[in-house]
């Protein structure tokens, strides 16, 4: 028995190392997001390393999640997909690892350094960066009569355009749009938006059409609603609209006019143990390479957050179009975009929500 | 009553006073009620009582600020928010070494986080000023006061002062105010800016359509379920299927297919446009407003009312009814005076648990609800979720669960628990 | 069942008005859709009381009567509006042929007591067809929906191509993705894991405990009573979190103290944590029952020496089971049907069929929701007849004339 017993406490150790060594659980959004990284990144990097890796469909509800989960001291998520403002807000609760551009993640082929390659778009010390999508209008091509769209401010205009608009069920974006069709320079959007009249006068546009408006708050929403012909035009993601227009063939149209970038990408949680903590380091290193990036490009059109990975993006690997005009980041469909200013709504959320529902109440 | 008579005490059986036999097997019964209910009592208690009680605390505890800032609150406690001057050199020299630990142990920016839901702008301020304070000495770079002004304005602002001092505070009634549509300020409690009140309406949207969906629920699911009781067993069970099926189908295949029907390209409005009843114009607007929701809520609770309606009914005999008539009770009397109040008890469960469950619900009012269909919920699962301020999520949580159990004691009041016998 | 009343052939004074007014219904529809509803109403009354009055009055006999109206009125529907007139014309004939010789035999007597007045008589039908209204009030949004699984695209919506029944606007895609998608199946599994076992753990307890509730002198009733409906009046948001902590310190133990499997651990959370939410339910529906329940049954049983557990199973388990089996119902739907616990106390691997739903509703439409929600109907129905069949089988077997 004494012989026995430091064995069997070792093989027990190995049994347990080696089943969490093997394993390790991404979060991210499910669908068609999800089913890209599982191409471009999972499957790869388990025929490297040997790792399996579990999906788990919660980042919606990946804040709360995390603070639950370090607050019981049991965080079981190895490495987490979440937009840059959820990123953002993990870093400053303390429930994201800080992360050092240039050491931990790869430098692109030419040997730039991660950080000029990412660039701007390394809004958070927590926060890495895997793709750029644009929040952007699509309308339906046989509803809007013989003059479509090509300026946001058709959203607006009830009077050219009759019928429903869907618009995201919360005051970021639409307060952006309300100001620049309400004549507000792109530069001093945020600079008005700051001050108690110009969060009225958003409000104050956005009421020209409050009849007018579906409020969506899924990504998938709008584009059941385009498909219904319920509304004319609404606002979702890029890639769902591109999914529409291209998978499923909907008399749809992008109208790229003031799309909004926006940023998703990776966090590792804090409080991992340093085993675990490696591994997901090493995931990150591997997913968000020049390659690896582009590679995503193939299976849905969000374009990738390294500026190095452009070039390298191909066709679509199931319809087999060039994906690089459908990427928000394509020369000709930037040309008026709109940056989310992070930064801003980390502050401005929580009072603008509460003026923004109580208008909608009214 | 007496329990003794001229000849001394009664005796039981065993020659024990009846008394004491009486009272003995009442203890005996209440001991035994009590181990009936005591292994669901505990589990409960442990696995949702406890969890959810310290959940709701939440709603007051507010160490944080002392927590991260000791040194600061209390410098602050000689300095006085209404006089409009800025604290002096020693609150500054407290805070800066109280940041550089919080900056250490990564909570300053958790503190911004948590002071934004009071002031705009907090959160960038710890998140900015952090970075910057880190490269301070606590002893050689002093004074503080104009470096940290320097650093950022809102250090030189009396507000920012004055929120840190209202908030230092070990419990706080701030997120009962919030939920209330109300501030707390140095001044005391404060109203919130009219263009920020929306909980208050909330509470009353929510009490009032749940209300309206019982009441439907009531009205449709009566005569179905008297008819269930009432018709022969073989063709109320075919019935009951349908009365299951709905109940079978998910709540999001449910609500989905109210979408489908209710839109105004939907279902109804495209039979009702084929029939001429309605302008192809001038379709109905029966989704994203309080009908959508009363429609979509009323048929995913009617099983709840139907169900419990049915058991009870099941047990009245029918006879009674027959008996009342054949006495000369007419139609209405012989269901107002001797059917009616039988059924009550499966009125009264079936009501509670249709209110109940109708005042929590989010995820259908989110679907079909648009702006003035949704509920209380709708906004306790956007700040756990989406704002993290689970302060107020308690709170607004506290508020519904106490007004339910006002509710559930007036109706016991008023109605009578006992007529209902949810507890026998 | 057996005829209670004699019936006898009716007057046109009352066949005719009531039929008349019968095709005032259908007419305003017609009336409407073609201009005008009042004039709609009018011809729809003389249409079918002159049909009414020809039936009679040629003593027309059942079969061929009835062929008539049904041929009449698709002819008469056909030409108004092309092949669906044809069908909605055919079903308004083959009611009203039927309902004249309702009508007009008498036959609506038949199976009512011979002593009612004809205002209970009417009140007897009218209550009827209110209740169908509600049944289809209850029904309609599932059918509706039912056929979209079906949908040759991704999306909630009757293309052109369904409505006009073409084949290409049809297709089993979605079933396919039901049957062969990995995470659809495993979602399912977890599902029927998770479900019944929660169910049994809320059922047992639950009973037991409502009948402890429904003793005479329970002291504290109220308080605990309001303790252990609280799961249901806790809005499922509060609960889902305040739960998740509770949950975590349990796994930690069972993981790190106990040493059990991960995996297992996880289903044993949400387990406990369904079948929480599913007390509240059986509480109130089986304490609703015990109301009804004579306590001096009991009483009998032991005086005539059963011992309570026999007492239990033999004489009160069978009155109240209505009672339990309802609020069974209710916690294996509660289980079956909870997406916002599981999202917090799961992890992937106890990922439930409305989690998996959820997300698809999010994230991506897809109609396989209603494939699934189509294949669980069916297997509702399937068993519900089954259970239904075993039933009259045993009562047969027992001597019983089915009820």
């Amino acid at each position: 028995m004494k012989k026995l017993s430091p064995v069997l406490v070792l093989a027990a150790a190995a049994v347990a190392g080696s089943a969490t060594a093997q394993e390790m659980t991404i979060v991210s959004w499910g669908g068609a997001y999800s089913n890209s990284q599982l191409r471009a990144y999972h499957e790869p990097f388990s025929e490297k390393t040997g790792v399996t890796i579990i999906n788990d469909d919660s980042s919606a509800e990946a804040v709360a999640k995390l603070r639950a989960m370090n607050e019981a001291g049991n965080v079981t998520w190895d490495v987490v997909d979440v937009v840059a403002a959820d990123a953002i807000r993990l870093c400053d609760e303390g429930l994201a690892m800080e992360i050092d551009a240039d050491t931990q993640l790869a430098a692109a082929p030419d040997g730039t350094p991660a950080s000029e390659d990412f660039g701007d778009l390394l809004v958070s010390d927590c926060f890495i960066p895997q793709i750029v999508y644009s929040t952007t209008f699509g309308y339906r091509t046989d509803l809007v009569g013989d003059t479509p769209p090509t300026d946001v401010c058709a959203v607006f205009d009830t009077a050219t355009y009759p019928g429903k608009r869907s618009l995201e069920k919360r005051p970021i974006n639409n307060m952006e749009w309300a100001l620049i069709c309400d004549g507000v320079a792109f530069e001093d959007v945020y600079d008005v938006l700051e001050t108690e009249e110009g969060q009225n006068r958003a409000l104050a546009k956005l009421d020209t059409i409050k009849d007018d408006v579906v409020w969506w708050s899924a990504g998938a929403d709008t584009p059941q609603l385009l498909a219904d012909g319920e509304v004319i035009m609404g606002s979702t993601y890029n890639g769902r609209l591109f999914s529409v227009i291209e998978e499923q063939n909907q008399p749809v149209a992008m109208l790229w006019d003031a799309q909004v970038f926006d940023l998703d990408g990776w966090i590792i949680p804090a409080g991992l143990s340093e085993e675990r903590k490696q591994r997901a380091l090493e995931y990150v290193y591997f997913a968000t390479d020049t390659q690896r990036l582009a590679d995503q490009a193939k299976y849905i059109s969000y374009g990738p957050a390294r500026a190095s990975s452009a070039p390298l993006v191909g066709q679509h690997a199931d319809l087999g179009i060039d994906m690089a005009p459908h990427m928000p980041t394509d020369p000709e469909n930037a040309k008026r975009t709109f940056l989310y200013n992070y930064e801003f709504w980390a502050d401005y959320r929580d009072d603008i929500d509460a003026k923004f529902q109580a208008w909608l109440a009214q | 009553m007496s329990d003794t008579t001229q000849n001394g005490p009664m005796l039981a059986a065993d020659g024990t006073t009846l008394k004491r036999s009486l009272a003995r097997s009442l203890r005996r019964e209440k001991t035994r009620a009590l181990l009936l209910i005591s292994p669901l009592l505990f589990f409960v208690f442990l696995s949702f009582i406890v969890p959810i009680v310290s959940m709701l605390f939440r709603s007051v505890e507010n160490s944080i600020v002392q927590d991260t800032l000791p040194e600061t609150v209390v410098a602050l406690q000689s300095w006085d928010a209404q006089s409009g001057e800025l604290p002096d050199e020693d609150v500054y020299a407290a805070f800066v070494r109280d940041m550089l630990v919080a900056i250490d142990e990564k909570t300053h920016t958790r503190l911004g986080s948590r002071l934004n839901y009071e002031e705009t702008g907090m959160s960038s301020m710890f998140r900015r000023s952090g970075r910057q304070i880190k490269r301070l000495d606590p002893v050689e770079d002093a004074p503080f006061k104009d470096k940290l002004i320097e650093i950022h304005d809102g250090w030189g602002e009396v507000q920012t002062w004055a929120v840190i001092k209202t908030h230092s505070v070990q419990y706080t009634d701030g997120y009962f105010l919030n939920a209330i549509d109300m501030q707390r300020t140095v001044d005391g409690p404060a109203v919130q800016p009219e263009n920020k009140q929306i909980l208050i309406q909330l509470f009353w949207r929510t009490l009032q359509m749940s209300l309206i969906i019982t009441g439907f629920c009531i009205l449709l699911g009566y005569p179905v379920a008297w008819i269930l009781a009432n018709l022969p067993m073989r063709t109320a069970n075919l019935l009951m299927i349908l009365v299951l099926l709905p109940f079978w189908t998910s709540l999001l295949v449910r609500t989905s297919a109210w979408k489908v029907m209710l839109q105004q390209q939907g279902v109804i409005n495209d039979v009702l446009v084929w029939l001429g009843m309605v302008d192809d114009a001038a379709r109905l607007i029966i989704i994203n407003n309080q009908i959508g929701t009363i429609i979509a809520m009323t048929h995913i609770l009617l099983p709840f009312m139907i169900l419990p309606m049915y058991s009870v009914m099941q047990t009245i005999p029918p006879t009674y009814l027959r008996a009342a008539k054949s006495l000369g009770a007419s139609n209405w009397t012989a269901f107002w005076r001797v059917y009616f109040p039988q059924s009550v008890p499966g009125i009264g469960a079936g009501s509670i648990l249709v209110f109940i469950l109708a005042i929590g619900y989010y995820i259908t009012p989110e679907i079909v609800g648009g702006t003035k269909g949704v509920f209380i919920s709708n906004r306790i699962a956007y700040h756990i979720s989406s704002s993290l301020n689970w302060g107020l999520a308690a709170a607004l949580g506290t508020i519904l669960l106490a007004a339910v159990l006002i509710l559930y004691w007036a109706y016991d009041k008023i109605v009578g628990i006992d007529n209902v016998k949810l507890g026998g | 069942m057996a005829t209670l009343t004699p019936v006898s052939r009716k007057p046109f004074s009352f066949v005719g008005p009531v039929m008349a007014s019968a095709g005032a219904v259908l007419g305003l529809f017609v009336g409407t859709a073609n201009g005008s509803g009042f004039v709609g109403v009018l011809v729809g009354a003389a249409v079918l009381a002159a049909i009414a009055w020809a039936l009679m009055q040629f003593s027309v006999p059942e079969r061929i009567g009835r062929w008539s109206v049904f041929a009449l009125f698709a002819v008469a529907g056909f030409l108004l509006s092309g092949i669906p007139g044809l069908v909605a014309g055919g079903l308004a004939g083959w009611f009203y042929g039927w309902f004249h010789y309702w009508l007009f035999e008498g036959r609506y007597r038949a199976k009512l007591q011979p002593y009612l007045t004809s205002g209970q008589v009417l009140w007897h039908y009218a209550f009827r067809v209110i209740c169908g209204a509600i049944f289809v009030f209850l029904i309609t949004p599932i059918l509706v929906v039912l056929p979209l699984s079906f949908n040759a695209q991704d999306f909630f919506t009757f293309t052109p191509e369904m409505l006009r029944f073409d084949p290409e606007g049809y297709s089993l895609k979605h079933y396919r993705d039901f049957f062969t998608n990995n995470e659809w199946q495993r979602s399912f599994k977890n599902s029927l894991i998770i479900a019944p076992i929660a169910t049994i753990i809320s059922v047992s307890l639950g009973t037991l405990a409502a009948i402890g509730l429904s003793q005479s002198h329970v002291p504290g009733r109220r308080a605990i009573m309001a303790m252990l409906i609280s799961p249901m009046i806790v809005p499922l948001i509060i609960s889902a979190t305040g739960m998740f902590f509770f949950y975590s310190t349990i796994g930690n133990f069972l993981e790190g103290t106990l040493g059990l499997d991960k995996t297992f651990v996880g289903y044993v959370k949400v387990i406990l944590a369904h079948a929480v939410l599913g007390v509240p339910f059986v509480i109130i529906t089986v304490t609703a029952t015990l109301v009804g329940f004579d306590r001096s049954l009991t009483r009998a049983a032991a005086n005539m020496g059963a011992g309570p557990v026999r007492t239990f199973f033999k004489v009160q388990m069978p009155l109240i089971l209505p009672g339990v089996i309802s609020g069974g119902l209710f916690a294996f739907i509660t289980s079956f049907d909870e997406v916002v616990v599981v999202l917090f106390v799961g992890s992937a691997s106890q990922k439930t069929l409305p989690w998996q739903m959820f997300t698809g509703l999010r994230e991506q439409i897809s109609p396989t929701i209603l494939a699934v929600a189509a294949i669980l109907v069916v297997i509702s129905i399937a068993l519900l007849t089954t259970v239904e069949f075993l039933r009259r089988r045993s009562e047969k077997l027992r001597g019983m004339s089915p009820g």
